[in-house]
């Protein structure tokens, strides 16, 4: 928090950019530094942790962190092109500046999770904060039992962090599952949804925390595939991102029914969220 | 806090008195056209008490409708956070009004301090105005309030005809009362009876009640009742409901320049209104007047007792009589409760 004021946010340059996808609306990643010294020695997130993300005279909005603490001292966002801010962010490269504030809202009690074997199923830019976990996985790996990752998008041209993903496939250690929806020619993976790859995949519940993000319609049947597999509510796990404006639980809009994204969330468990009819809305 | 000591004060004096509150900004009720609003009052003004309340609730003076959060200039990173100073005194303010504010506080509060929130909010005095003639549409006492309720106050005032009966309840109260002591009474004991009198006859003739027993668990298993729909399709999506509610605390976060001179501010919104959660991608978690209209009443009258243990709603009628097509709270409640 800057000057005892949560609304003020810290100022950060960008150090690196790159897209991710094409497309329409295609997806940019920002590599950023805060620019106050201070800043960054108090500066620490947790995966599942969103930022405040500013374009001063433009507006601010809600953002993951997509990347672990583990890879250094910088953030990550990756960031659709969807709407006003989004879009004018994308036209900035590195050197330029934007505004940060956090982190914001829980995270993935990872270390809850030690000893287990750990399940991400993502879709489109739904791995963003998924990213995170299979990087921290990564740098704790002797802690962890196994990781798979389960990750589709619409097209080839739509897979977010694909070369870095394709790079995990090969590493042995790491189980790494890709899909699209649609097949194109010299696509070498699963062609089909995410959630009929995860019964193709039919990784065992046992000792496993399954965790997943994407579009609404796809969390819905992964959430019930999940189920077929003998998942228990207590070991799913989501993150879930509304609209929102302050990040510190005032302006409103983020509940889903009686859960605020910003404070109770992002993270839920299955056996949290399945109480709450508005989340998969 | 010493024991409350009630004051008298006769009505002649009332002018001298008002002018004894010095360097503090006096806000009084005033009248505009067929309206009524907290305006500042200007010397030797006074204020118009003939009214059942303010169309604009107090909380408009601590969470401003606009407000600058800071300033800075295009193209630099420099942001300058406004200076919040200058006391209030907000006189008149109703019962319902006064708990409203304490209600929202709990939220401003809520794990991070909200600091415009409650700087301003130090900084007013709240002179509570009791309640003798109930409006068409009150049901204060269905919630937790009352004709004369004193949370959220510094002082409440009551009118019993030739004199007003002052209670301090709080610092700021007895403070206020101190800088005209000497126009002051010990209110005798008949006063303080006729006090109680005249609130215990405007609860009675509050016609309009919630049974609110049961709600605040009940409403979640109405998810999918057609009493939504029912009441949501008369709904034009104004969002008088929400702006002009007391309790109603939700803001948008925008940037503002003119020329090189910009600021981020933050200015009411309302769940009523279909951008309030509209992603940037077209989903809408809220799609229809129906899922909005539905969360409006579970936000007070559950969510927020689930998060801090009362019902978000204080019973001052605004919402009832100022739908333009007369949609009824109090009405919906009764079918939820039916429905129950």
């Amino acid at each position: 928090m800057c000057n005892g004021n949560p609304y003020l946010p810290y100022t950060a340059t960008i150090v690196e950019t790159w897209y991710e996808t094409g497309g329409e609306r295609p997806v940019k990643t920002f590599k950023v530094t805060l620019d106050d010294a201070a800043a960054r020695e108090s500066w620490s997130h947790r995966p599942g942790q969103c930022a405040m993300v500013g374009l001063l005279g433009v507006g601010e909005s809600m953002f993951c962190i997509s990347c672990s603490p583990t890879e250094g001292d910088f953030l990550r966002f990756s960031v659709m092109r969807a709407g006003k801010v989004t879009s004018a962010l994308h036209q900035l490269e590195a050197g330029d500046k934007i505004t940060v504030r956090g982190p914001y809202g829980n995270s993935f009690p990872l270390e809850e999770w030690e000893g287990k074997r750990i399940l991400t199923v993502g879709g489109g830019i739904g791995q963003a904060p998924l990213r995170p976990i299979v990087e921290f996985v990564r740098a704790n790996r002797d802690k962890y039992v196994g990781l798979t990752v389960i990750y589709g998008a619409r097209s080839c041209g739509d897979l977010c962090f694909k070369g870095e993903l394709e790079a995990l496939a090969k590493e042995g250690d790491i189980e790494c599952h890709l899909s699209v929806d649609v097949g194109e020619e010299g696509w070498p993976h699963y062609v089909g949804f995410v959630p009929s790859l995860l019964m193709e995949v039919n990784p065992s519940p046992e000792n496993t925390i399954a965790v997943t993000c994407g579009p609404p319609i796809m969390i819905r049947f992964v959430l019930e595939n999940l189920k077929k597999l003998g998942f228990a509510d207590e070991q799913i796990y989501t993150t879930l991102e509304n609209r929102m404006k302050c990040g510190l639980g005032k302006c409103g809009r983020c509940n889903a029914g009686h859960l605020y994204v910003c404070k109770d969330g992002p993270v839920f468990s299955y056996a949290v969220l399945k109480d709450a009819p508005e989340a998969f809305a | 806090m010493g024991a409350i000591s009630a004051l008298l004060l006769t009505k002649e004096k009332w002018p001298e008195f008002l002018g004894k509150i010095s360097g503090k900004q006096l806000f009084a009720p005033k009248r505009q056209g067929d309206r009524v609003y907290l305006a500042p009052l200007k010397e030797g003004e006074l204020p118009d008490f003939d009214f059942q309340n303010t169309l604009v609730p107090p909380k408009a003076l601590v969470f401003p409708q606009t407000e600058t959060l800071y300033r800075y200039r295009l193209g630099e990173t420099e942001m300058k956070e406004p200076a919040i100073e200058g006391e209030a005194v907000l006189l008149g303010v109703r019962p319902c009004d006064g708990r409203a504010m304490q209600l929202v506080e709990r939220l401003f509060c809520w794990d991070v301090d909200d600091p415009y929130y409650l700087k301003r909010r130090a900084l007013v005095t709240v002179v509570g105005l009791a309640c003798s003639e109930p409006g068409l549409n009150c049901f204060c006492s269905s919630v937790g309030g009352g004709p004369a309720s004193t949370e959220g106050l510094d002082l409440l005032m009551t009118d019993l005809g030739e004199s007003f009966l002052l209670e301090p309840l709080t610092d700021k109260g007895r403070a206020l009362l101190a800088e005209a002591g000497e126009l002051l009474a010990e209110a005798p004991p008949e006063a303080v009876a006729q006090k109680e009198q005249i609130a215990a006859e405007a609860a009675a003739r509050i016609k309009r009640s919630v049974d609110t027993a049961g709600i605040p668990e009940g409403l979640p298993r109405l998810w999918n009742d057609p009493l939504w729909q029912r009441h949501a399709a008369a709904c034009l999506g104004c969002g008088t409901c929400t702006y002009l509610c007391p309790t109603c605390h939700c803001f948008d976060i925008q940037d503002e320049a003119e020329g090189t001179e910009a600021r981020r501010l933050r200015v009411w919104d309302s769940c009523m209104f279909e951008e309030y959660t509209r992603h940037a991608s077209g989903h809408n978690p809220r799609p229809t007047r129906r899922e909005r209209t539905r969360n409006r009443i579970s936000h007070k009258y559950s969510y927020y007792v689930q998060k801090f243990g009362i019902i978000a709603c204080v019973g001052c009628g605004r919402c009832v009589n100022l739908c333009p097509v007369n949609i009824d709270l109090v009405e919906i409640l009764r079918q939820v409760k039916e429905a129950l």
